[in-house]
């Protein structure tokens, strides 16, 4: 395994510019091999243009956010069921 | 401890800088106020953006190393000499500077007191800066946890904390430390220099029938290798929470 990568949880400062709650401790499960991981769990790569987060069990990608000037691209086909607390209104 | 504090939507705020700390020849403790600081719970970290005055900007993460306490905020900073924040942060920034922060950032990588179990703290290089804002939480909340720490660093003289880490771990509390050094080791010391492997794992680890949970942090290639030992030796890889800080992260 490369050294280039990070956890999930690195993400949470960028998470936190488009969510309402963390997402770092949320749980889901990842679309290509069903493997349940925490947001915190996965490998965070930060070299490519905004980050990508990839799966530990089999790599792919789960999730990928990109800033750009006064926008976001969030892509998270790569992990469903995602769970997290939520205070109740 | 007080609620958690595991906020959502974050804004960046403005932080002072109140003292600055040698830790060691190339690593410092900045001090921070930061007003109206929605506190923090020990493993957690913030985002510190640097902005050029041709308006570039560039963030890096830092982990906490202070219990929460107030609107005051420690971080420890260890300079890679080509890095683009490091040296800045630990060489240039000084009191009374500001410095913007977003945080506190993360939900997984942190110790709730509240949790009996015991707990591994295995930290490489910086990777202490972290697990030394549990301890800290450890000592002000009067918590009686069993805590183990492995600390693997490449010599004596990059140890953080040395004196606060001797006095915590011989205070009775059930606190133990164990150093662990890569390239450099003092006079007599029982080990050679050389990686965190099994047998020292082993050594210094709860067995995992205990259930102790595991606090892993530093280089990326240190965490992984600790991990797959702690897994290799039985522990359950649920228990084992890792924060990496990259390729260079401090060095181990
Ligand atoms: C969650 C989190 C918490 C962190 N907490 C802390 C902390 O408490 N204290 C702390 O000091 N750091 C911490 N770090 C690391 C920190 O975020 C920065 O990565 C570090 O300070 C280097 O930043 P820089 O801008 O100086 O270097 P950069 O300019 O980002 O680094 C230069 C680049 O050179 C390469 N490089 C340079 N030297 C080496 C080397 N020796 N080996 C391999 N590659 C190398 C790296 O690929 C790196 O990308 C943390 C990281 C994360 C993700
Ligand atoms: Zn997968």
């Amino acid at each position: 395994m490369t050294e280039d990568h990070i956890d999930g949880n690195a993400a949470g400062g960028a998470l936190s510019d488009v969510f309402a709650v963390d997402l770092t401790a949320a749980t889901g499960q990842c679309s290509s091999c069903a493997q349940s991981l925490a947001l915190a769990e996965a490998l965070l790569y930060t070299q490519a243009p905004g980050l990508i987060a990839r799966c530990p069990g089999c790599e792919e990608v789960v999730f990928r956010l990109v800033r750009g000037p006064g926008r976001a691209w969030l892509d998270m086909r790569g992990m469903t069921c995602v769970q997290f607390e939520l205070a109740d209104s | 401890m007080a609620r958690a504090k595991i906020l959502g939507r974050l804004t960046w705020r403005v932080a002072t800088v109140a003292a600055v700390r040698d830790e060691t020849s190339s690593a410092r403790t900045i001090v921070l106020d930061v007003p109206d600081w929605p506190g923090h719970l020990p493993g957690q970290h913030v985002d510190v953006r640097l902005t050029a005055p041709d308006g570039y900007s560039t963030q890096r993460s830092y982990s906490i190393a202070s219990a929460p306490e107030g609107n005051r905020l420690e971080l420890t900073v260890d300079v890679l000499p080509d890095g683009e924040v490091s040296p800045y942060l630990a060489r240039v920034l000084s009191v009374g500077d500001p410095l913007e922060i977003r945080g506190p950032i993360g939900g997984w990588f942190v110790w709730d007191p509240e949790k009996p179990e015991p707990v591994q703290l295995i930290g490489g290089g910086s990777g202490v800066v972290p697990l030394m804002a549990m301890i800290r939480a450890r000592e002000t909340v009067g918590a009686q946890t069993p805590f183990r720490l492995l600390y693997s660093a490449r010599g004596p003289e990059t140890i953080f904390y040395r004196d606060e880490l001797r006095r915590s771990s011989e205070n009775g509390s059930g606190l133990s430390v164990t150093y662990a050094y890569t390239r450099e080791v003092p006079q007599g010391w029982e080990r050679p220099p050389g990686r965190v492997d099994a047998s020292l794992l082993t050594q210094i680890t709860w067995a995992p029938e205990q259930e102790p949970i595991s606090f892993v942090c530093g280089p990326t290639g240190f965490v992984e290798t600790v991990a797959d030992l702690l897994v290799s030796a039985g522990h359950d890889p649920a228990r084992i929470r890792t924060e990496r800080f990259g390729p260079s992260g401090g060095g181990s």
